[in-house]
């Protein structure tokens, strides 16, 4: 199984291909993932262009352990086979689908990674996929979805074209997303992989992005797209566990441990009922915190 | 000869010029000089007008002549059409073999290079200069030196003699019919003019040139009518549109942000961020965005400013209004909000030398606790190039970065690791404009780097764990490892240009470029 299926990606920032300036160095604002673009950001006379951009970026570009994944054309174009070719030519981490509604797209996509993976000579299974949700059907079928592939390490909610395809627009209160989010982290958790949000475009209001993330990550999201750096240490801070959270489930873990070894079942943390239902969230934030660089310790 | 930074100077420019080279920024210290002294013609007919009709009429009564050194300030930025209206009647008049001494010229001023390539201007006197007057310069059109001095070195040129004025043109935004003059009350404010200051002091003739004549007297004035020899009328002196660089709307450029809270960090955790503390900050969008978060921060510490001196912009003003520091003292506006502020009663106009003048008695600089300064490259040895592009055009201004950061106790710079494709951290800087010895810290997008020769603040800085830190080294490394190493600028031998210290020894020499 590939080590990266399950790593930290709290925020997934999409880069346009077609600008090298956006692309030479994201990682100094320490995204967990950056997300080329040769999709919608590239006008279409430029997609060769963005391709070859991409290609080099790939391959020359230190990008110091930021996850890169290439969001690539839609498989109701004649761009994406080549688009994955390029991708996976470069090493790229993760291929995103645009649109996808069915199990079916994601094996599509999937063959073409094997093919190109063989044909450049990368590792069998290097190279990770996800599927964006963009319409109603493909929302419906999210759980066919999540479990397609081997590779698909999660799904993500694309709320421009859904609310298109709701007859809605996005209203900023998130009432026009909530039965996506709901239906999309369900199926995504009843699959065992990853959810990520829709991108929060209006950059004026910083406020309502804030409490856009804070919805998420109460759902249960395990990240969300952005769209500007300045978004990264919003997201950043919302997911990452805080002192008191991590000092609670170190407690929490050490206790059930013990506990577990004297024959005692529930008990009190801080004043907490606590039983072994608790472990796995509280192992989950110590995995989190550590992940997100502030738990160092050894649990 | 090598000077103290490591740069060769021909002895040719040192016999021509009579200079020194750099020996280390505090060489002249104590030594005395004389002070220059202007001819004067003295107005005591109670009949005497200084009204002049026009430009040329001026020109005519100062005895404008082959050969003379002209003068002018730069506080229009880039809004300024005095420049243009003076050096065009000299042009018309067919004046040759002029110095052009300036205290900035920007590409307002693009309409002289034709007098540069027809001999009219021969020597160039400036901060520093853009677009294609550079180009012109470092391209070899210039006859004589173009020479580069910050603001304080120039107040010390004119002071001691060494550029002497003929005729001293001053834009002034209000005048009355005698010559009191002042930077607001008109329809070109730009609230102080401070630069012209020493021109009135010392040059031989004295013009004030305003379109907003005023009832006498014009008080409190900047500059005395005791200074000044006549008053010209003209319809517009400057676009005030214009005038404002600054950036009314603060950056959203999160590099540039990023960078702005590293710089905060490194400010209020080193030592001398304490109640009464004094800081100076520049323009340019981390800057600003440097002062706004540093705003925020002293509100929550309850920490006060004692003085801020500037190159003011909103932000600084801002910190006055909000009663955050004591005074403000103004050499220059650089936006309108600045320009108004100085109504406020603890809003000072300084001259430019007690700004930054090296060669009086202690300038303001001298007492900074912190400046935050800009840069085009820093190198490993922390010497700063403000003057001259990597492409080897000059480009830029000295303006006070060589002044305040050898006057203040911790002087940072903000330059991103590339400027472009170019790394502006690098090995050598193209041209030295400010000795390594004044710079203490550099923040840069990917990391900050601590000057050795300042373990103190390294250590606050360590300690605080609040930045990245990182040597200097390392950052050019990491600069180099993703651009390549670059090759030299290629120059041809001919020296075009002087950096000269604040001191006025020569800090290093800007070549011609070879054509690509």
């Amino acid at each position: 199984m590939n080590p990266n299926l399950k790593r930290l990606r709290r925020s997934m920032m999409f880069l346009n291909c077609q600008k090298p300036g956006l692309i030479k160095d994201p990682y100094i604002y320490a995204p967990d993932s950056i997300m080329l673009d040769l999709e919608d950001a590239v006008a279409e006379r430029e997609k060769d262009a963005a391709r070859y951009s991409l290609y080099h970026a790939l391959q020359e570009i230190d990008y110091r352990g930021v996850e890169r994944v290439v969001r690539i054309n839609g498989l109701d174009t004649d761009l994406w086979e080549e688009d994955i070719r390029c991708a996976v030519a470069g090493g790229c981490d993760a291929i995103r689908i645009p649109k996808t509604e069915t199990a079916e797209d994601v094996r599509r996509v999937e063959n073409a990674v094997i093919a190109a993976e063989k044909e450049f000579g990368r590792e069998d299974g290097s190279t990770l996929i996800m599927a964006a949700l963009e319409s109603a059907k493909g929302v419906m079928n999210a759980f066919e979805v999540c479990s397609a592939s081997e590779r698909l390490f999660g799904i993500a909610l694309s709320g421009g074209d859904y609310t298109k395809d709701l007859q809605t627009t996005i209203s900023g209160t998130g009432v026009e997303l909530m039965g996506a989010r709901q239906h999309m982290i369900i199926a995504a958790r009843a699959a065992g992989v990853q959810c990520f949000d829709t991108v929060y475009t209006n950059l004026k209001d910083m406020d309502g992005f804030r409490r856009d993330v804070e919805t998420i990550h109460t759902m249960g999201f395990d990240g969300k797209s952005i769209i500007n750096p300045r978004q990264i240490p919003i997201v950043h801070e919302i997911f990452t566990p805080t002192e008191k959270d991590i000092i609670f489930a170190e407690k929490v873990v050490r206790e059930i441990d013990t506990k577990k070894a004297q024959g005692i079942g529930v008990f009190t943390v801080d004043g907490k009922m606590i039983d072994i239902a608790f472990y796995d969230g509280a192992k989950r934030t110590l995995a989190l915190a550590k992940a997100s660089g502030v738990y160092k310790g050894d649990l | 000869m090598k000077n103290a930074v490591g740069r060769e100077i021909p002895e040719e420019i040192l016999s021509l010029t009579g200079k020194e080279p750099f020996q280390g920024n505090n060489y002249k210290e104590g030594v005395p000089f004389q002070r220059s002294a202007p001819t004067v013609h003295p107005v005591m007919d109670n009949q005497h007008s200084k009204i002049v009709q026009s430009i040329r009429e001026a020109l005519e009564k100062c005895n404008a002549h082959d050969g003379m050194t002209v003068s002018f300030h730069h506080h229009f930025r880039e809004g300024d059409l005095i420049v243009n209206m003076v050096m065009n009647e000299i042009h018309n008049m067919g004046l040759k073999n002029i110095k052009l001494a300036a205290t900035s010229l920007g590409k307002a001023h693009e309409a002289i290079v034709p007098m540069i390539e027809d001999g009219t201007i021969t020597s160039i006197e400036a901060s520093g200069v853009r677009g294609k007057i550079g180009e012109a310069i470092s391209n070899g059109k210039l006859q004589g030196l173009a020479i580069m001095r910050s603001h304080g070195g120039r107040v010390r040129s004119v002071f001691s003699g060494e550029t002497k004025v003929d005729i001293a043109f001053i834009g002034a935004p209000t005048s009355d019919e005698y010559g009191n003059l002042s930077g607001t009350g008109g329809k070109t404010n730009c609230g102080v003019i401070s630069y012209s200051a020493v021109d009135a002091d010392c040059a031989d003739y004295v013009v004030a040139i305003t379109d907003c004549l005023v009832p006498f007297p014009n008080y409190p004035a900047q500059i005395s009518m005791t200074n000044v020899d006549y008053v010209c009328v003209v319809d517009a002196i400057g676009i005030p549109e214009k005038i404002a660089t600054g950036a009314a709307k603060p950056t959203t450029d999160q590099r540039k942000l990023m960078m702005a809270e590293y710089c905060t960090q490194v400010v209020v955790n080193t030592p001398y961020f304490k109640d009464g503390f004094s800081y100076q900050t520049g323009v340019g969008g981390a800057s600003i965005a440097s002062t706004i978060s540093l705003t925020r921060i002293m509100e929550e510490r309850g920490v006060k400013m004692g003085f801020g001196i500037g190159g003011l912009t909103k932000p600084m003003c801002d910190l006055l209004e909000k009663g955050l520091v004591n005074v403000l003292m103004d050499t220059q506006a650089f936006d309108l909000d600045a320009v108004t502020n100085i109504e406020n009663p603890n809003h000072y106009y300084i001259t430019a030398s007690e700004y930054a003048n090296p060669f009086n008695k202690g300038a303001f600089v001298n007492k900074l606790d912190y400046v935050i300064l800009a840069s085009l490259e820093v190198d490993v040895h922390f010497n700063c190039n403000v003057v001259v592009g990597s492409d080897g055009i000059i480009t830029g201004a000295q303006g006070g970065h060589p002044d305040t950061a050898q006057g203040a106790k911790c002087t940072i710079v903000i330059c991103p690791l590339l400027q472009g494709r170019i790394p502006a951290i690098c090995t050598d800087v193209t041209t030295v404009t400010t000795p390594g010895e004044s710079v203490d810290i550099v923040v840069t997008d990917y990391g900050v780097a601590v000057n050795p020769n300042r373990p103190d603040l390294l250590e606050a800085l360590q300690k605080a764990d609040c930045v990245p830190l990182k040597t200097i080294e390392e950052l050019r490394d990491i600069a180099y490892s993703i651009t390549g190493t670059p090759d030299p600028v290629e120059f041809e031998d001919r020296v075009v240009g002087i950096i000269e210290a604040r001191d006025g020894t020569i800090m290093d020499v800007v070549r011609q470029v070879k054509p690509l």
